[in-house]
């Protein structure tokens, strides 16, 4: 059970990576991920029961996630629509896309490949693990690559200070834009692996999941602080990873588990009080004079 | 000596709550020649601010013109012109981004107006020039240039937008009260560096300060804003001749016509 916990820490941090680049870099929240993590699934998922093979599918997901964030990024930036509404618009609006893409509610991958079919050597769930090292791997390269290059520069110092960045004759609202595509293809990558992992795409498999992706997100900060752009992006893989433990914990203790949702809500509330919670206690004064 | 900046006719105004209409600027003329180093004066409201951001584009003309030498940039939107144009706010947060290193900061302001490509961003390469850079403003700088600029001291945050600012020798610097928010000793540094800084490049220079000594004493032009207008403009030989007690019963006849 630990390794499933794991297994599934590892896929859906590719969620956490994929918010944390418009949450944390760009400062803004996006809502547009509960919307294209399920069209990755949904993409995907018919891609392959259409009979493409489940890599090919995944670039697909990614493909249409993408298009998602171009779409609340251009409603956002040329549009003037205020970030939030511009993503529950296109949030909305997936939804029918799924139900297009599908034609029906849900799909299902039974007798059909997937990623994780050419590691059925391996004991359960660590197929599922290896696929999951790889991905967060490649998507962890590739992100470090981007934000160390000129045009990456420009994108952290777009979030970091508009009026700065725009005064230097960085093109903001592009830089929005390309935070926007990325972040949703990311998403869409994380919708279509879970989408794999269940064994099925529905078209409510959105509601809850930024929950889920912020939580590892802020377990890994509060678990790491003062830490470089690289550690970062590894801190919100191992916060994923303790929130599925954390989970799993609970389902040990006899939780109900059709009142998951609770608990997840109720774990990334505490996590997002942490900061403030150490104020009011003064706990960080009492650690440092016993120490 | 070449024009540089001509604003032509230049209006802003804005909507208050009432629906009046509010003039800000009020149809203002202004030629500025290649190698001034011009100060401004004015009380609050007098609409030093909003000449700023009309001239670098953060905010929309009402009407008049804009021109950068003889190309009109009008309607030419802030990213763009800031490859002419570079600027240092009062704010010592609004200069740099915070999150990012000293070097990291210098690196992108060495890319002014420049395409920002898909390619490794080559720190090391610049790293050596922006230690001297740093070690030529005299107060540390060079010692954090892998510190995040959010944990620098204000004194040194705006000598490092200053350095940003000028690092690509732009055509048009424009410095808005740059040294407002610093203490006395600061503020006085930061302003002889400011001195240095745009006689070494022989830079074009706009300066809003609210420090008549510094407005005598820096500069080869004056000008004082009052309601939206150019009350007085006054070249080298008149500037030199101004002393700090008639720019004293200047600003008290000022306030006297409020009354």
């Amino acid at each position: 059970m630990v390794i499933s916990a794991i297994a599934q820490g590892l896929l859906w941090a590719v969620l956490g990576i994929g918010i944390f680049t418009t949450y944390r870099i760009l400062n803004f929240p996006d809502l547009t991920v509960e919307g294209s993590f399920p069209l990755g699934a949904a993409v995907a998922v018919t891609a392959i029961v259409n009979g493409l093979p489940p890599v090919l599918a995944m670039v697909l997901a990614v493909l249409a996630g993408m298009s998602a964030g171009l779409v609340t990024g251009l409603l956002y930036t040329k549009g003037k629509v205020p970030v939030i509404l511009a993503g529950i618009l296109v949030m909305t609006a997936l939804h029918s896309v799924m139900l297009y893409v599908m034609q029906r509610p849900n799909l299902s991958l039974l007798n059909h490949p997937r990623i994780f079919n050419g590691l059925a050597f391996l004991p359960n769930y660590f197929d599922a693990v290896v696929v999951g090292l790889v991905v967060v791997s490649l998507v962890i390269g590739l992100l470090l690559f981007f934000f160390y290059t000129s045009l990456g520069q420009a994108y952290i110092a777009t979030g970091d200070n508009e009026a700065m960045a725009r005064s230097f004759g960085i093109q903001t609202d592009r830089m929005k834009i390309i935070g926007l595509v990325f972040s949703n293809g990311i998403i869409a990558l994380a919708g279509s692996l879970i989408a794999q992992n269940n064994g099925y795409a529905d078209v409510n498999g959105g509601t809850g999941v930024i929950v889920i992706g912020l939580a590892s997100l802020i377990i890994g900060e509060v678990a790491f602080k003062d830490v470089t752009l690289g550690e970062r992006l590894i801190s919100i893989v191992i916060g994923s990873i303790l929130y599925q433990l954390l989970l799993l914990g609970v389902i040990r203790l006899g939780f109900d588990t059709t009142y998951i949702r609770l608990f997840s809500a109720s774990i990334l509330a505490v996590c997002l009080m942490i900061p403030q919670i150490r104020q009011v206690l003064k706990l960080d004064t009492l650690i440092r004079k016993e120490g | 000596m070449t024009t540089l900046l001509t604003l032509e006719q230049v209006t802003k105004m804005i909507q208050n709550e009432s629906d009046k209409n509010t003039t800000i600027l009020d149809h203002i003329d202004l030629t500025i020649r290649k190698g001034e180093f011009v100060t401004v004066l004015g009380g609050n409201g007098a609409g030093k601010s909003t000449l700023f951001n009309s001239i670098s584009g953060t905010i929309e003309l009402t009407s008049g013109k804009l021109y950068i030498k003889d190309k009109e940039v009008t309607r030419l939107p802030e990213e763009k012109r800031a490859r002419h144009i570079a600027r240092v706010f009062q704010d010592p947060k609004m200069g740099t981004a915070p999150r990012m290193t000293v070097a990291e900061n210098l690196l992108l302001a060495m890319k002014r107006g420049e395409k920002r490509y898909l390619l490794p961003r080559k720190l090391k390469a610049q790293r050596d020039s922006f230690q001297n850079l740093c070690a030529s403003v005299g107060n540390g700088l060079e010692k954090h240039l892998d510190t995040p600029t959010g944990h620098l001291s204000g004194g040194q945050r705006q000598s490092l937008s200053l350095l940003m600012a000028a690092l690509t020798n732009p055509e048009l610097l424009l410095l808005d009260e740059h040294t407002a928010a610093l203490d006395p000793k600061t503020a006085k540094r930061l302003m002889e560096l400011t001195q240095e800084v745009i006689e070494d490049n022989h830079l074009t220079c706009l300066m809003i300060t609210h420090r008549m000594e510094d407005a005598l004493k820096y500069g080869n032009r004056l000008i004082v804003l009052e309601n939206g207008r150019i009350k007085l403009d006054l070249n080298a030989r008149e500037k030199a001749q101004m002393t700090l007690e008639d720019l004293f019963v200047l600003f008290e006849e000022e306030k006297a016509q409020l009354i």
